[in-house]
C-alpha cells in the first residue's frame, strides 16, 4: 500500500485515458478526486439521484439490481455513466467487493469533460456498443 | 481513548469525550493548543469567516452558523471563544487569534491534554493499538488522529525541490520588484499571489486544470484571494493564471527557466523568473499508518475513511480536524463537504464520538421523544437553522427514528449512514445543493429498510418554514406518524 503508482501513472494505465497525453492525464488528476471505499461499501445507490461517473483504478465491485448480482467490474471499468446520460437516477447499485480505488467525475462535470476529450469519449462508445452486443448474444 | 493532536480536531474530539464521560488522553507534541496556527497561513488571515455581529447571540447554535472558526460546546463559557478575542480589522481571524481562542476553549473546557508528548510510532497488539511516544506507550482501544494537512507536499515535477515551498515564503516585502512563478491554483498559491501584488513585479500562477468561477460553490476554493484573477481576467497587468503541466523547472544564472505545456490551450510555454513558489500542498503526517495498513488517496496524501471517519483499511484508526476530508460522503451533484475546514469538522468530531463511545464504550446517547404533533415544526425548524445542515450540505442529516416507544430524534449522523445501514422506519432531513446551485430541503424516508428520496421546493431566502414546505412534509412524514 505505501509503494501505490502515482495518479497520474494509475491513469496512464486505463485503458479509458489510453488516448491523451501526459499533460492532459495530469489535468485529470489535478481536476477529478480519487476516492477509496472499503468493502462492501456502497459506491452507487439505486434510486439517488445525484450519482457521479467512476473510473476503476484498483480493485472490483459488483452490479446489484433489487440485490441480484448482474455483473463484476474491475481495474480500467467505469460505471454511473448510463444515470448521467439518460438524465435519471441509477437502475442498479454498485457494491466495492474489496478495497476499491475510483476516479471520480461528478454528474455536473461530467459533460464538459467528454466534449473536452473527444477519444475518450469515443472509447466509453465503444465500450457501450460492447456492453450492449453482449447483451443482444446473451438475449439471443 | 487516544487522541493524537491539539489541533482544533483534537480539541473538539476530546471535549465530545470528556462530555459522553469516555476516559481519555490527547497527546501533543506541541506545547500549546493549535501548533498549527503559529506558522500557517503564511499570511495570516484565515479564510473562513467568524462575524462578531450577527441576528442570533453568540454561543446559540444559530450563531455557528456565522462563526465558522469557533469549537462547538454546551456550556456557555466554552462556547463562541474566537470573536471576543479579534481585533475586527477584517470579519476573518488573524491566526493569532484563531491561536488564543483555542487555547482558551481547551482552558475553559478543562481539557486533558499532554503537551510536548510526540507520537513516534503505532503498533497493533490484537485488542488494540500501542502508541510509541516520547513520553513511554499509550494502550488503547481505538485511536483518533487528528494530525492536521500540514506537512508541505511537493508536485513530483523535475526540478521543482529547488523551488520554496509554500511554507516557507518570506514576508511579502521581500519579493520587492521580483518576477514571481506559482506552481499551483488553490487557496494556496492565491493567498500568495494576493499578498505579492503590491510588491512583485510579474506573477504567474499555473496549474493544470482550469479555475471554473461558475462552479466554484462546488468547488474548495474560496474567493477570499481572487484578486489575482480579476486582474488575469481584465488583461493581465503583470498577473497571470495559466491552465499548463509544468514539465520541469531549472535553475539558471540568475533565477528560474519554467518549461510548461498548455492543457486548456495548445503550446508550449517557456518563462524566466526570479522566482518559483511551489503551492502544491499539503500532506497528512501519517508516519508509519500506510505500513500499519492504511489506506489513502491523493498520492498518499491522506488517509481514506469510512462514513465514520475510521479507516478503510484498518478498523479502530480514525481520523478527525482536516484529514476527514477522506471521508467525502455521498458527493451528490459532485457537492464536496467542508471537512477541510473547522466549521465542518467540528460537526464531524461530533458525529465520530458518538459512534466511538457507542461502538467501545456501550455508552448511550440522549434520543430525546418528538411529540408526533411537533415532528413536522421540529424539522422545518432544523432545515431552516441547523448549522450542522447548512455548513455539511449533503453529508450531515437529522435523523428522526420510530421507535416501539413512539419517535425519538436520533440526532446529526452522516446522510451516507442513513441511506446505506439499515434501520427502523424513520426519516432524515439535510440541506442540499442542485447542479446548478441552487440549495434546497431534502427528505429520506426510510421505510423496512428502503430508503427513497423527495426533494422540497427551494426557497429565494432560504426560509423553509412555509405552508408549502409544511404541507409537503406533513403528507411525507405520515407513514411514520399513523402507527406511532
Amino acid at each position: 500500500m505505501e509503494t501505490r503508482a502515482s495518479l497520474v501513472d494509475t491513469l496512464a494505465q486505463t485503458w479509458l485515458f489510453a488516448d491523451l497525453s501526459r499533460p492532459e492525464l495530469e489535468a485529470v488528476a489535478h481536476e477529478f478526486d480519487e476516492e477509496a471505499f472499503a468493502a462492501g461499501q456502497r459506491v452507487l445507490r439505486q434510486g439517488l439521484s445525484g450519482s457521479s461517473l467512476y473510473v476503476i483504478l484498483d480493485g472490483s465491485a459488483v452490479v446489484r439490481h433489487n440485490g441480484e448480482e448482474l455483473a463484476r467490474l474491475g481495474r480500467g471499468d467505469f460505471f454511473g455513466e448510463i444515470s448521467i446520460l439518460t438524465e435519471g437516477p441509477p437502475t442498479t447499485d454498485i457494491v466495492a467487493e474489496g478495497l476499491l480505488h475510483c476516479l471520480v467525475i461528478p454528474r455536473p462535470e461530467v459533460e464538459r469533460f467528454l466534449l473536452e476529450r473527444p477519444r475518450v469519449m469515443l472509447r466509453m462508445l465503444r465500450a457501450e456498443a460492447n456492453r450492449l452486443r453482449g447483451m443482444l448474444e446473451w438475449q439471443s | 481513548m487516544v487522541v493524537v493532536g491539539s489541533g482544533p480536531g483534537g480539541l473538539q474530539a476530546a471535549y465530545e469525550l470528556q462530555r459522553l464521560g469516555v476516559d481519555y488522553a490527547v497527546l501533543s507534541a506541541d506545547d500549546a493548543p493549535g501548533g498549527m496556527f503559529r506558522t500557517l497561513p503564511i499570511f495570516e488571515r484565515l479564510i473562513s469567516w467568524t462575524k462578531p455581529e450577527a441576528p442570533y447571540a453568540r454561543g446559540s447554535r444559530e450563531y455557528e452558523l456565522y462563526d465558522h472558526n469557533s469549537l462547538v460546546a454546551d456550556e456557555e463559557r466554552c462556547q463562541a471563544c474566537v470573536p471576543s478575542l479579534m481585533d475586527r480589522t477584517w470579519d476573518v481571524p488573524s491566526r493569532a487569534e484563531m491561536e488564543a481562542g483555542l487555547a482558551r476553549f481547551a482552558g475553559l473546557a478543562d481539557l486533558r491534554v499532554r503537551y510536548g508528548c510526540r507520537w513516534e510510532a503505532t503498533r497493533s497488539d490484537g485488542a488494540g493499538f500501542v502508541l510509541e511516544t516520547s513520553d513511554g506507550e499509550y494502550r488503547c482501544r481505538a485511536v483518533v488522529f487528528a494530525v492536521g494537512v500540514t506537512t508541505p507536499w511537493t508536485a513530483p515535477i523535475p526540478g521543482l525541490d529547488q523551488a520554496t515551498h509554500y511554507v516557507d515564503v518570506r514576508r511579502a516585502n521581500e519579493y520587492d520588484g521580483r518576477s514571481v512563478f506559482i506552481v499551483g491554483k488553490r487557496n494556496s498559491a492565491f493567498e500568495i499571489a494576493n499578498s505579492l501584488l503590491p510588491w512583485a513585479r510579474r506573477i504567474v500562477l499555473a496549474s493544470p486544470r482550469a479555475i471554473r468561477t461558475d462552479v466554484l460553490g462546488h468547488s474548495p476554493l474560496r474567493t477570499r484571494y481572487l484578486q489575482p484573477l480579476d486582474e488575469h481576467v481584465r488583461g493581465g497587468f503583470g498577473t497571470s493564471i495559466v491552465d499548463a503541466s509544468i514539465e520541469r523547472v531549472e535553475r539558471t544564472a540568475d533565477g528560474f527557466r519554467v518549461h510548461a505545456v498548455g492543457t486548456s490551450w495548445d503550446g508550449p510555454l517557456v518563462f524566466d523568473c526570479d522566482e518559483v513558489i511551489a503551492a502544491t500542498g499539503f500532506r497528512a503526517p501519517l508516519r508509519d499508518l500506510p505500513r500499519l495498513g492504511v489506506d489513502t488517496v491523493s498520492d498518499g496524501r491522506i488517509p481514506a475513511q469510512n462514513a465514520f471517519l475510521e479507516s478503510v483499511s484498518v478498523p479502530g484508526i480514525y481520523f478527525a480536524g482536516n484529514a476527514t476530508l477522506g471521508s467525502p460522503g455521498l458527493r451528490k451533484q459532485g457537492l464536496s463537504s467542508n471537512s477541510g475546514s473547522v466549521n465542518g469538522f467540528r460537526y464531524n468530531a461530533r458525529v465520530l464520538v458518538r459512534h466511538l463511545a457507542e461502538k467501545h464504550f456501550a455508552v448511550d446517547p440522549p434520543r430525546p421523544l418528538v411529540e408526533p404533533d411537533r415532528l413536522v415544526s421540529h424539522l422545518l425548524r432544523e432545515l431552516a437553522t441547523a448549522p450542522e445542515l447548512w455548513i455539511q450540505k449533503g453529508y450531515l442529516c437529522r435523523i428522526v427514528n420510530r421507535g416501539e416507544d413512539g419517535l425519538r430524534d436520533d440526532g446529526i449522523l452522516p446522510l451516507q449512514v442513513f441511506v446505506d445501514e439499515p434501520g427502523p422506519d424513520a426519516c432524515a432531513i439535510a440541506v442540499e445543493m442542485a447542479a446548478d446551485g441552487t440549495i434546497y430541503p431534502s427528505v429520506y424516508l426510510r421505510l423496512q429498510n428502503r430508503v427513497a428520496e423527495h426533494p422540497l421546493p427551494p426557497h429565494p431566502l432560504h426560509d423553509y418554514e412555509t405552508a408549502e414546505h409544511r404541507r409537503a412534509l406533513s403528507e411525507l412524514v405520515e407513514p411514520l406518524l399513523g402507527s406511532a
